[in-house]
Parts: structure tokens; sequence; C-alpha cells
């Protein structure tokens, strides 16, 4: 069994991490230069965390897949980005973001983590305007703000209708700054293939050059992995085709724990499926929800009739109806299964029944087309690129997507898995936003962890490692690694299957999705677990993979990252099988509220909504690699123990 | 609908390469241009042919990696938006479609369609940043800046690095692509103590990495997916004057510190 201790400091969570920072050893200036981190990853964790440690003094060697650290998949959030700087005065707080993002959570996130992602966030919001970011601004000159899911105060920080990319372009200029100064040695096009971990500790990585097919070993005192997050383990999302679990993947081969990986987030706004080609889901930001309202119709017989032909009366406003506090900005999870609800019942619109209205002809009533334009005229733009239609005109269809691991390689507070020297920042890491994430929270944790969290924790370990003393990449373990990369690919080359590796990954995503997708049972889940074995078994005996080694080959980039991906969906299905509640975005039909319990009676919920089991499942499963793809894994847990905030029924009615 | 396609493929920089032609299977006039890629690419794996290489990741208009000139032109027919962004409704049935890389001597090609655009984080490695560390920043409402600005720095940070205004441009110039960077900085107050410095270097790298001069034909404007305007050029010209003349900062003297 792995040791999982989660090393929250002791005392009152408000001073936990002020306390927490003093007392971490720190590493003096002279001896900064002698250690050097591989970090992996230049998303907004990754390049702020390359740029922070940099700017600190130590030797950074920063690697991406990309062919820039400008790409990574960062760049494609649209909406915002939250802090609790109070300045709407609309009562915001530091504790009121603390209290939302583990409420949101639904009560399986850690205390200690979230205080401290609140209580940095106002510092994030500072650095990113001093580095040019052009957020939205008021005609004061002040920074505007929208309100997201999940919350009743205006907190959201924004830039136009692509927030990440701007942010991304700050913390990408922080990593230009300094590697343009020497202190980062940036590697593009470089895919990290195996974690090197020597006596115990995380002392390199394996890389793959992409251009030229070489493979190269490389040592640091630590390794950083800022990877992102796993959700193209069902083929169609929100992601970039490019997202990919196999970093983290490969750690978790090593020794290091996977946190949660059943809990997945699934986005209530995105256009819907149009036919077998798919290979993406765009997402329409769930800023819209601002101003959006969504509906269907009351009756099933209405679904095929133009939206403009179903009298107001006949609509149903579901949301509004059934959660009234929060109306259109329930929380994602809450808002999906809504979707999914009524869509079951043949409720749902468009071609396909499986899709909802998001209206705004009532925002353009009362606001003004003009303004609905400058709110949201690139998302309207978008739409109309994809569908062919105009939202000015007629409601959007939308319906849920992937679009968020909340799981990821367990950390403690110190973001260090547990493999010692190996840390996991961003989406990779399972840490802030327990069964659900809410919006414009993500980008608020990379930056978090990567420009705030991680140079104040990492000295803590350094300090336990003498410096200039990191093994030598000619070490035995080095090797080792090298010839287990060399094998993987030979053995994907030289298999002389009949199968293209993205039908592999079409066929998962679709077992996915239909036993570990929105709603999951035990039935479906044994045989998910079963029929994705078959399929990792099949993938070995029949895949094809066309090309060479020592060259651009994206066949073989896939078939690898595919190979990942099939592993880790079958380790999604053991979680989810294993977790008998229901909670944030992981529902198990069988744990739901019925008419008849007294929740549902006092009214805080409606039948349906997730019904959590705390007195069993209040803890993090921390999944651990059990030597080869076909042994169960070992669960640990980590319980969770909260000392603030009372573990209630989450109400948002 | 089906589609003929006329595609470059070339095995690497060292191997001279040549188009092929292709015909599709069926297509739908909903798919992306890129799913239409996927599709014939399905079919030439299964036939055991290597697939046409070509770069894509976000396949929303926003990471600047899909990288094709479609019929001739960068990101293809349409205005204002990517590679990706374009669907199989703007073809018809029967068409023959000719798809190259993004062509540049400052963009060496890596295979087929894909091309290496390195020298653009290059030339942002010169001075495309505000000097600012982790922590030192003031609070972020203790610096107004009036919407206007702000708007049009966010009109020029929109550019999304992908290099179609190189592609495009019969020079193979990259000012619209670097007047878009310095113009978000130089806009910004934040920008301001760096503005004339940053200038310089971008636009001496840009120059070191061998991208032509401007002869302002308007090409770049046109492909841009975000729609970058001209404008930013004369601005980044502008600033550019006012650093030669400016000079090289003086060092300070040194020592007296105590
Ligand atoms: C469409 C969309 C919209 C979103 N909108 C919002 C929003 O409005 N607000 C919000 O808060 N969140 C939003 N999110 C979520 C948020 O964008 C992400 O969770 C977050 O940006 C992830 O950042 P990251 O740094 O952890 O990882 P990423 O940005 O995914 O970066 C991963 C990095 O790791 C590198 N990498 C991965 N594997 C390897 C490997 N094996 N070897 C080498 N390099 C590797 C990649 O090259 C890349 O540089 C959105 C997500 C999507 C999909
Ligand atoms: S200026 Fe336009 S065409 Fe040029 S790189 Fe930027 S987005 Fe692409
Ligand atoms: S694939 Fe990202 S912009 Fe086209």
């Amino acid at each position: 069994m792995a040791t999982l201790n989660s090393n929250i400091p002791a005392g009152p969570l408000a001073s936990k991490w002020e306390k927490h920072k003093f007392s971490t050893k720190l590493i003096n200036p002279a001896n900064k230069r002698k250690y050097k981190i591989i970090v992996v990853g230049a998303g907004l964790a990754g390049a702020s965390a390359s740029a922070t440690l940099a700017e600190l003094g130590y030797e950074v060697h920063n690697f991406v897949f990309h062919d820039s650290p400008r790409r990574a998949h960062s760049v494609a959030a649209q909406g915002g980005i939250n802090a609790a700087k109070n300045y709407q005065n609309d009562g915001d707080s530091v504790h009121r973001l603390f209290y939302d993002t583990i409420k949101g959570g639904d009560f399986r996130a850690r205390e200690a983590n979230v205080h401290r992602l609140a209580e940095v966030s106002v510092n994030i919001i500072d650095q990113c305007a001093a580095q040019g970011v052009p957020f939205a601004r008021e005609y004061g000159g002040l920074l505007d703000n929208r309100s997201f899911g999940g919350a009743q105060v205006s907190r959201t920080f924004y830039a136009r209708g692509q927030t990440g990319q701007q942010l991304l372009l700050g913390a990408y200029s922080a990593l230009n700054k300094m590697i343009g100064a020497g202190g980062v040695k940036s590697y593009t096009h470089a895919e990290m293939l195996d974690l090197v971990v020597v006596d115990g500790h995380a002392k390199g990585i394996i890389v793959r050059n992409l251009q030229t097919g070489e493979i190269t070993r490389h040592s640091g005192d630590a390794v950083v992995l800022a990877t992102g997050g796993y959700g193209n383990v069902y083929n169609l999302s929100t992601y970039a085709r490019g997202s990919n679990v196999t970093a983290s993947w490969r750690a978790y081969k090593r020794g290091a724990c996977f946190g949660n990986p059943c809990y997945t987030q699934i986005h209530p706004t995105c256009i819907p499926v149009s036919g077998d080609y798919q290979s993406k889901l765009t997402l329409m930001s769930e800023s819209l929800r601002n101003d959006g309202r969504v509906w269907v119709p009351k009756r099933k017989e209405d679904c095929k009739k133009r939206p403009q032909d179903i009298a107001e009366e006949d609509r149903d406003y579901y949301l509004e109806r059934m959660y009234s506090a929060f109306g259109n900005l329930a929380p994602r999870d809450i808002a999906s299964r809504a979707a999914k609800t009524v869509c079951d019942e043949g409720r749902g619109i468009g071609e396909t029944g499986l899709g909802v209205y998001l209206d705004f002809s009532a925002a353009i009533n009362r606001l003004g087309e003009a303004k609905v334009r400058e709110r949201y005229g690139n998302l309207f733009a978008m739409y109309h690129e994809i569908t062919n239609e105009s939202a000015y005109q007629t409601p959007m269809r939308i319906y849920p997507a992937v679009h968020y691991t909340m799981g990821g390689l367990w950390v403690d507070y110190n973001l260090m898995s547990n493999v010692p020297g190996l840390f996991v920042l961003g989406e990779a890491n399972f840490s802030d936003h327990g069964a659900n994430r809410l919006g414009a929270s993500a980008l608020m944790q990379g930056l978090s962890d990567g420009y705030f969290v991680l140079p104040a924790t990492i000295s803590g370990y350094l300090a336990t490692q003498n410096p200039g003393k990191r093994p030598a990449a000619d070490a035995a373990a080095f090797k080792e690694a090298e010839e287990n990369v060399q094998t993987l690919t030979k053995r994907l080359l030289g298999n002389k299957g009949k199968r293209t590796p993205d039908s592999f990954h079409k066929e998962l995503g679709k077992l996915m999705w239909e036993y570990c997708g929105m709603a999951r049972n035990k039935a479906g889940l044994e045989k998910g677990i079963k029929a994705i074995g078959e399929l990792r078994e099949e993938f070995w005996k029949n895949v094809s993979v066309l090309g060479e080694a020592g060259e651009w080959n994206q066949s073989l980039e896939r078939a690898g990252r595919i190979a990942d991906f099939i592993e880790l969906g079958e380790l999604m299905c053991r979680d989810a099988l294993m977790r008998e509640e229901s909670c944030g975005g992981h529902f198990r039909e069988e744990y739901q509220y019925t008419p008849d319990d007294p929740e549902t009676k006092q009214g805080l919920v409606n039948p349906g909504d997730v019904k959590r089991r705390d007195d069993q499942f209040a803890f993090v499963s921390a999944w651990e690699y059990a030597g080869a793809p076909d042994k169960a894994p070992i669960l640990n847990k980590e319980p969770l123990v909260y000392e603030e905030v009372h573990m209630s029924t989450r109400s948002y009615k | 609908m089906k589609v003929t396609l006329k595609v470059w493929r070339q095995k690497n920089a060292n191997t001279p390469g040549g188009f092929k032609t292709y015909s599709s299977p069926d297509l739908n006039e909903n798919m992306s241009f890129l799913e239409m890629l996927d599709v014939v690419n399905e079919e030439l794996a299964n036939k055991g042919e290597e697939p046409i290489a070509f770069d894509h990741d976000c396949r929303e208009g926003i990471c600047g990696t899909c990288s094709l000139v479609i019929d001739g032109k960068p990101h293809g027919p349409h205005q204002g938006v990517a590679t990706c962004q374009t669907y199989m409704r703007s073809f018809k049935n029967g068409d023959e479609i000719v798809i190259e890389p993004f062509r540049a001597k400052a963009f060496p090609l890596i295979k087929d369609l894909v091309v290496d655009r390195a020298a653009f984080d290059r030339i942002q490695h010169a001075g495309g940043f505000i000097s600012v560390r982790t922590g030192a920043a003031p609070d972020a409402n203790s610096i107004p800046v009036p919407k206007e600005n702000a708007d049009l720095a966010m009109d020029a940070a929109q550019c999304i690095g992908c290099g179609a205004c190189v592609a495009a441009c019969k020079n193979a110039s990259a000012m619209l692509f670097v007047a878009a960077k310095v113009s978000h900085l130089g806009l910004m107050p934040q920008g301001q103590p760096e503005r004339y410095k940053r200038v310089k270097a971008m636009v001496d790298q840009m120059d070191a990495e061998g991208f032509g001069g401007c002869t302002v034909t308007g090409s770049c404007e046109a492909v841009c997916p975000k729609e970058i305007s001209l404008d930013f050029i004369a601005r980044m010209n502008r600033d550019y004057g006012v650093a030669l003349l400016k000079g090289e900062p003086k060092a300070m003297e040194g020592g007296g510190v105590g």
C-alpha cells in the first residue's frame, strides 16, 4: 500500500497557508541554481510555474509536446477566472469563494487546499493585470466582472470570449522573459514518455522529440507535471485533440497514485453531436447562461416544431422551475443532468432529440441586440460557423459534453505526489475541485498552483536533497526507462494488425460515454470494465501503426496515447463502481433522492438529485498500480476531514 | 458529397515533395475541413498508406495550430476563420481542392503539411513580455485602463500566432504578427516602461529569423483568422522609429549603492 500523508498544516483554516509558508524550509540563493527542475507542460500551470521557479533562481527545463508553449489547451478557455476581489461590493470574500467552491465540489475536496486557492485568487488577478492581460474594463477603466454558475456574486474576470488565451499569453510572456534571460530551457515538440524514479524519488524523464523521433534522457532534482486533464478518454469532448493522459499515466505506472479518476465534468452548454465523423465537441461558454434561458417544450409532440412556433406557456424553463434560487446559473453537474433528464423524457430537441434550447430572446428584448453582441458576439459567431444558424434569431441548441476532469494524480498539500520529488499541478492533479468544478475555477487553480503554491512549497522537498547531487542520466534507472520507451515504440510499430489507432479511440469513447458517462450504475460499470479490458487486448492484437520511429509520426503519437486512455478508462470505471454514492458529477443511479426522502420533503433538493453517503464515502480514492494492466489496482483512501464547514446537503433551490 | 484532393506530400525537409491526388469518400456538408481530412486519412491508413500529416489541436480557432493553404488561400475560403473552422458546406460536390502547407523560408517544413513555426517563439523570447516578477504586482485596480485602450489592446492580443499572415505574404513578412504582439503590450499602461526597447528587440529578431520586409500589400490582413488590422503595423513602425531615435538606453553609472 502507498503511504498517503496529506501534510495539511495544523492550526486555524484561515492561517494555515501563511504559517506553512513560514515554516517551509528555504533554499539559499547561491544554492538555488544548483537545483535543476524539470517541468512538463506549459499551460497556465506549467508556464507560470516554470517562469516563477526560474525567477527564484532555479535551473528550469520545460517540455511540451506542442510546437509552442502558447498552444497549450489552456488557450481554449473562454469564460473567465474567479477571484475574491469583491470589486463589485456585492458581498464577496475569500471565505465566500472558499465556501462556494467547497460546496460546488459537493464536499469532496480538501478544505485546506480550497481555502488557499481562494486566498491566492486575489494575487492572480494582480499578477495578470501587471503582465498586461487585457481584461474587460468598465468605462471608468476599472476591471469588469460577470457571474458564473454556482455563485450568487459577480467575481469572474474575463477577456472577451478568450480569457484562457489571454491568461496563457500572460504566463507565456513570463516564460519568454525567463527563456530570453537564460533561466528556462524550453523544449518544444518534446513528449514525455516515462518518469524515471531513482531510489524511490522522481529524478528524471524520458522524452521523444516529435520531429526527429529521437529519445533522450533528462535528469533533475525534481519533476513537475502540469500536463492537463484526461477528458479525451471519451474521444468526443471539448478538449483539444492532442490533450492526453500519457504523462500522468506513465507516472502512475511508476508508483504515483491516481486520485478520484471517475470525477468527470460534463458541461451543460456544448453544441450537440451532428454525426459519426465528429472529432470534437465545441463548448459554448457558460457565461451565456447569464443571459440565456434554458428550455424544452412541455410536450413531446412539440419537439419537432420550430422554437418560434412554441408558445411561451408551452415551454418548460426547467432550470428556473427546479432550482429557483440559481435558475439558469445552477452548477454544471446539475444543469447537465437536468438536460439529460428532459431528453430522456423524450422532450429533447433537434434532429437527434439530444438537445435543449438556450434562448437569448428575452435578453435581446431587455438589453438590445447590440449589448448582447458586445457580450457574446464571438460565441454567437462561433455557433454560426459550426451550425449555420444565427442565435440572434433562433435559440441555440445545446447538449452536455465532457469538459474537465476533477480527478488526477494524487498530491499532498505541497502538491507533491506520493512519489517524493514528483509534483503535479493544474488539471493534472486531483486536488481542489472535489466531485464537481465550478466555472472559472480551473484557470484560477492552474495559476494559483504555478505562480504561488509550488514556488513556495518545492523548497521544502529540495532542502532534503543535496544540491548538485542529482543522479546522472546514465544511471541504471534512466537506461531501464529509456528501454521501456523504445520497447513500446517497437511494439506499436511492429504490430501487424488491421485497425487504425483512431478506431480504438472511437470505440473506447462510446464505451465510456455509455457506461461511465452522465449516469452510471453497477451493472453498466461492470460491463464497461469487461468491455474495456477486451478492447485493450484487441488493441495489442490488432492495432496497426504506420510510418517509422525516427520521424514525425502522428499515428505513433496517437497510438501510444490511446493505449494509455484504454487503461485509464478501465480504472475510471473501477473507481465509479467502488464509489457507491452520488456526488457532484458522479451520478450513480442507485443513489438519488426520491420524493419520500426528508430532504426532498423539506424542499432542499429535487427528486433525482445526487445523494451523497458521507458516512462511508467521505474520502479521496487514490489508486495504486498493481504492476500489470490486467491486475486489479489497489485502493488507498485519504479520509476527508471537515473542520470548518459542515458537510451539508448541497442545495441550489 | 465527394471531392478530389490535391495534397502536398513531402517526407521531410531533405526530400523533395509533390502533389498527390486522392478522392474523398462520401462526405457530409456539416463536417469540418479537418474532419474531412480525418476521414480521408482513416481510409488511407486502412489501405496501408501513410496518412497525410497535418497540424491541428483545439479545432475551434484559438490555438493557432492548424495551418493549411486551401486553394491558394491560407485558412481557406472564408474571412476571419482558421482552417479548423472551415466547413465542407463551403465546397460543392465534385470540387477539386488543393491543399498545401504554410510556405516561408522562416517556417521550415517538417512533413507533408506541417511546418515549424518556432521562429515566432524566438521573436517573443527577445522581448514579448512585461518584466514583472511573480508576487511584485500592485493591486489590479490601482492602474485604471481606459476602456478604449483596453479594447484596442484586446483587438491586437487576439492574434493566435498561426502564421497565416506570413504564408499569405509574397515577402513572407511577419509584420502583422509582430505588430499585433507589440501593440497589445504597447497599448497597456503596464507595457510603457519597456515599450521602445521591446519593439526594437522584437523587430531585430524578426529580421534575424529571415522573415521578409513589408510592402503593405495587405494580403496578411485578408487571411488573418482574427482579422488583425494593418493599422497595428503602422503603429509598430512609429514605435520602431521612436526606438531608433532614442537609441540604446544609457547604462547608469556603476557603484554608489554602498
Ligand atoms: C473549451 C474549454 C473552455 C474552458 N473554459 C474555462 C473557463 O472559462 N474558465 C476556467 O476556469 N476553466 C476553463 N476550462 C478549463 C481550463 O481551461 C483547463 O482546466 C486548464 O486551462 C488546464 O490548464 P493546465 O495548465 O493544467 O493544462 P493544459 O493547458 O492542458 O496544458 C497541458 C500542457 O502539458 C503539455 N503536455 C501534456 N502531456 C505532455 C507530455 N506527455 N509531454 C510533454 N508535454 C505534455 C502540453 O503540451 C501543454 O503544454 C476550459 C476548458 C475547455 C476545454
Ligand atoms: S496576425 Fe493573424 S494571421 Fe498573423 S499570426 Fe496572428 S492571427 Fe495568425
Ligand atoms: S486547430 Fe486550433 S486554431 Fe485551428
